[in-house]
């Protein structure tokens, strides 16, 4: 009985290993592409010399560091808006009982079916008569009143006993206050889960500032990126690999270092 | 009270020398131009040098060149912009959108903007097979500048291997599909490891099925851009053609070839001969191990190849004073010596006779003789189709040839299909 | 008096968020529908009302259907699969096995790796001839393919790209799930000398349903959301094998620029979208009751 389920678990580890492997395979390929000259990009031998050639003709191929600066702002920048409008739309939706508020927040869930990137044309259009065209604020305006945020934030403020209340109001806080002293911080692993959620997916956007974005000053990576996928002399691997690479490696390196506080965050979240 | 009435005059002050050198620059003319990259390479770098040379001989004339995308982005974003009354002043867009901008009324015609008798000879310096799509209802609409046709490259040891002439590339259907089969290596289990062939045919299959039918005698579209001939027999003939090279022959891979895996395919040495732009040139001479060759696409009763690539378009609305600016930037962009550095280094043809006169082009040709077939290539070259709604049509084409090369229809049917589908498209144009 | 204060402040709490989601997400919806009775704007003939002229356009449309179907067998190949590898790979984590840590960055990072890049490395996996692909089938006898060029491989290729990429993500919620599955309930099981595979039918996969049902939402909104591959790696191709409706929306709209037909289009997503929150909500309600 015990060697049976002792074989299990090796079978069980295998598969594992076994899958994780393939589910790297395609970032090991862009390492070994990146790192070798285009010679060896399709024939995987030991004594391959590395180059740093390709990270070279990649950063010089575009504006690269433009475009990080573009990306971190951008991403910054969406991931305060909605903390603050989420916030406090899921603390008004949970706390405070105004008229409507069951109806709004129906209306709010229909945007977690709705994505923003649906509606292209008619977003495209409204971004256009705001004036907002190739700016940094036209990318992310779609996206700051996230219904996925909202969502999360309220289900979490429900759970919060209303008698840690008290003690805020004694003290004289207004609604506001209330908000920033008891709910914001008991809800911590929330915002860490959803802004993790929401850098990584605003980081590799692309369709959407494909479509708003025209000059250097406010292409993200994503867009940069595309100067590599559509040439007329064929795919490079060599050049896009590094390409790939220099503009993840900060999600990498991110995800490496706090992949545990990133699982427990969502655990906390009781993400369900 | 005596200090805020001086913090009142220094601001004023300040404010008033603000707004004379604000209206300095004001004085400033901006030119926005969108561009694509389609070949590889630092592009916007050299986009950038040369519209920082121009700033610099013509101080007050601000360029700002926006890259697109590749050619749909770019037409893209143009009309868009267009559409919402914040055009750019220029734009290099495919040739073959020139239906699509004239239809949009969103460009001027060359001859509206340009003045002077050297100007007009300056229109008139350029080849004559890139201006064949510059022109609509008898006015010219665009300035060719990054334009590029097929050539057929083969690897030389290949041929050598194989007991064919490594210096003389196929001269026609025959010899190619002949050569091809030559060229095709199986190992023992029967399965190949090297292909004679390889006409890429997903993507734009379009611009290389060109090649064949004007190989064949044939015309895909009339002049005025309102009439296909998909269903014409020779068209079919063509398509059939390319079909057998992979179902019959045996010499081409089977199902679509990928237009962007192409080239590494004949560097990696798998496949003798391919068909793909000159643009590639550069590419495939740094990369390639063996010695390869540059030839005339065969075709049947002629050579034929299409033309491709953009050209510079002024759009509408500009004042009197941005269009002279703008014909200013675009003449600095093609002269013969400009023409000739954009050419050598990514692997265009230099769109003028001149360009190839100068020392640089020469010293280039003299060490790669490669570079000239294109230019050779283009006596018999024809525009790419260019027809109204030309992107749709233009799909109709492609899924039809795409429908031939995966074995999902025959030859005929799938134009005939394609025929009527554009006939119906071009019906409100004629 | 105290409630109206209240009311109001959370009028306002509110607003910013809702004039927002108004203005990107409710208006857009209701335009989309307006617009898809009226024709595209052309200089020689401004956009006017047309009534079911685009719809009736888009019926007699076979690249319209073809998207359609395309994208609900797209839909149908990638969401149970993207569940089942995502739930399996919880376990694996969750079990405490050799090498968690590298298995959980293995997992994960598909999610982290921006589409647009990581197609062009599938394109080489899928490629003829020296492909990686092609390289492990062809001493098993089993070369010869050309998975993005033929018409029944195409579309396979282009949903096995989506699982890889969305499997980690929902990886992540089930993990979080597990977690809280008390550690009591499994001495119990093993008191009563319950194994491993029937532990996991009859307590755990009953206690992850929430999750199922969650991740299976998100995952059937992606499949229509998840486009940008098809763009890289096939064009909509071969002879719109991959086209999808997304793609097909923004092929319509910011190609052709047909805009009338583009909005009917979407408006047919969007229905499409309807449907499936409908089946959420019944599914929701439910699940709300054994909370």
């Amino acid at each position: 009985m015990k060697t049976l389920r002792m074989l299990g678990r090796g079978v069980e580890q295998g598969a594992a290993w076994l899958l994780g492997l393939l589910w790297l395979l395609p970032l090991v390929f862009a390492v070994w592409t990146a790192f070798h000259s285009p010679a060896y990009m399709a024939h995987f031998s030991f004594t391959a010399p590395l180059t740093l050639e390709n990270f070279k003709n990649a950063w010089q191929a575009a504006p690269f560091a433009r475009y990080f600066l573009n990306t971190t702002l951008l991403v910054v920048g969406i991931l305060i808006a909605q903390f603050t409008l989420c916030t406090l739309a899921a603390f008004a939706f949970a706390r405070l009982p105004f008229v409507g508020s069951r109806l709004l927040f129906a209306l709010v869930l229909i945007q977690l079916m709705v994505a923003p990137d649906i509606l292209l044309l008619e977003n495209y259009r409204a971004i256009k008569m705001l004036g907002l065209m190739d700016t940094l604020p036209g990318i992310a305006l779609p996206y700051l009143a996230s219904a996925f945020g909202i969502f999360l934030l309220r289900q979490t403020f429900l759970t919060i006993p209303k008698d840690l209340e008290e003690a805020a109001r004694i003290e004289g806080c207004g609604p506001f206050g209330t908000l920033w002293r008891v709910y914001v911080p008991i809800a911590r692993p929330i915002y860490v889960a959803y802004g993790l959620v929401s850098v990584s997916w605003h980081w590799n956007n692309f369709l959407w500032p494909l479509i708003i974005t025209n000059s250097v000053e406010t292409r993200p990576l994503t867009v940069g990126l595309a100067v590599f996928a559509s040439s007329d002399q064929g795919i490079d691997w060599s050049v896009i690999t590094a390409a790939t690479l220099m503009t993840s490696a900060p999600l990498l390196i991110g995800f490496l270092l706090f992949q545990r506080q990133f699982v427990q965050s969502f655990v906390r979240a009781g993400i369900r | 009270m005596k200090s805020l009435s001086r913090r009142l005059f220094t601001a004023s002050a300040l404010a008033f020398g603000l707004s004379l050198s604000a209206s300095a620059q004001a004085a400033d003319i901006e030119l926005r131009f969108y561009y694509p990259v389609a070949v590889g390479g630092p592009i916007t770098k050299i986009i950038d040098e040369y519209a920082a040379g121009f700033e610099k001989e013509n101080p007050g004339i601000k360029i700002k060149p926006v890259y697109a995308g590749d050619y749909v982005q770019t037409i893209g974003k143009a009309l868009t912009a267009v559409k919402g009354g914040d055009a750019p002043e220029l734009a290099i867009l495919l040739a073959a959108d020139i239906t699509s901008l004239v239809d949009e009324d969103a460009v001027v015609p060359v001859d509206d903007v340009i003045k002077t008798p050297a100007d007009k000879a300056w229109v008139e310096g350029f080849y004559p097979a890139f201006m064949e799509n510059a022109k609509l209802k008898g006015k010219t609409y665009a300035i060719p500048f990054q334009r590029s046709t097929p050539v057929l490259y083969w690897n030389k040891d290949m041929f050598k291997a194989a007991g064919l002439d490594p210096d003389k590339g196929p001269k026609d259907w025959n010899e190619m599909r002949d050569f091809a089969k030559k060229l095709t290596k199986k190992d023992a289990s029967g399965a190949v490891t090297q292909w004679g062939i390889e006409i890429p045919s997903d993507g734009n299959s379009l611009w290389l099925f060109t090649g064949l039918t004007t190989g064949n005698g044939v015309r895909i579209n009339n002049a005025e851009g309102t009439k296909v001939n998909f269903a014409d027999p020779k068209v079919v003939e063509a398509l059939q053609y390319w079909y057998d090279l992979s179902k019959v022959d045996g010499a081409q891979p089977a199902g679509l070839i990928n237009w962007g895996t192409t080239p590494r395919d004949f560097i990696e040495g798998r496949t003798a001969m391919m068909w793909h732009t000159t643009g590639n040139l550069t590419n495939v001479k740094n990369n390639a191990k063996f010695p390869f060759g540059i030839g005339f696409l065969p075709g049947k009763t002629q050579f034929g190849a299409p033309t491709g690539g953009g050209n510079f378009y002024f759009f509408k609305g500009m004042s009197a004073e941005k269009q002279a600016a703008a014909l200013a930037f675009v003449k600095y962009m093609t002269t013969p010596e400009r023409a000739a550095d954009w050419s050598t280094k990514t692997g265009y043809v230099a769109t003028q006779p001149a360009a190839y006169e100068t020392p640089a082009m020469k010293a280039y040709a003299a060490d790669f003789p490669a570079a000239i077939i294109a230019r050779d290539q283009l006596k018999y070259a024809v525009p790419e189709m260019t027809v109204h709604e030309n992107q749709r049509v233009t799909k109709l084409a492609n899924d039809a040839i795409q429908a031939v090369m995966t074995g999902a229809k025959p030859a005929d049917a799938a134009l005939k299909d394609a025929q009527s589908e554009a006939e119906r498209v071009l019906k409100d144009f004629n | 008096m105290k409630t109206l204060r209240l009311s109001l402040y959370g009028w306002l709490m509110v607003l910013p968020a809702a004039t927002l989601l108004a203005l990107f997400t409710h208006i857009p919806v209701v335009e989309s529908f307006v617009h898809s009775f009226m024709s595209t704007d052309k200089p020689k003939r401004p956009s006017r009302f047309v009534g079911l002229d685009n719809y009736d356009s888009l019926v007699a449309d076979p690249i319209f259907w073809k998207s359609l179907t395309n994208n609900l067998i797209y839909a149908l190949g990638s969401v149970p699969l993207s569940i089942a590898i995502a739930m399996m790979m919880a376990l694996f984590v969750n079990d405490k096995l050799a090498g968690r840590s590298f298995l959980r960055v293995a997992y994960f990072t598909p999610t982290i790796l921006p589409m647009i890049a990581v197609a062009n490395i599938w394109i080489f996996f899928f490629t003829p001839d020296y492909g990686l692909l092609e390289q492990i089938l062809k001493p098993l006898g089993l070369g010869g393919n050309n998975f993005l060029g033929s018409n029944n491989t195409a579309l396979l290729a282009v949903t096995i790209v989506a699982i890889w990429k969305e499997s980690g993500f929902f990886m992540i919620f089930y993990l979080a799930a597990l977690q809280q599955i008390s550690p009591d309930l499994k001495e119990a099981a093993a008191i009563e000398g319950a194994g491993r595979f029937t532990f996991f039918r009859r307590v755990t996969f009953p206690l992850l349903m929430p999750t199922t049902l969650f991740v299976m939402v998100n995952a059937l909104i992606n499949a229509f959301r998840v486009v940008d591959h098809i763009f890289v790696m096939t064009g909509g191709g071969p002879n719109n094998a991959t086209s999808v409706l997304l793609f097909r929306i923004y092929e319509v709209g910011f190609k052709y620029f047909d805009f009338g037909l583009a909005s009917a289009m979407t408006v047919v997503l969007l229905c499409v979208l309807g449907l499936v929150a409908l089946g959420q909500f019944f599914a929701l309600d439910r699940r709300v009751h054994y909370q």
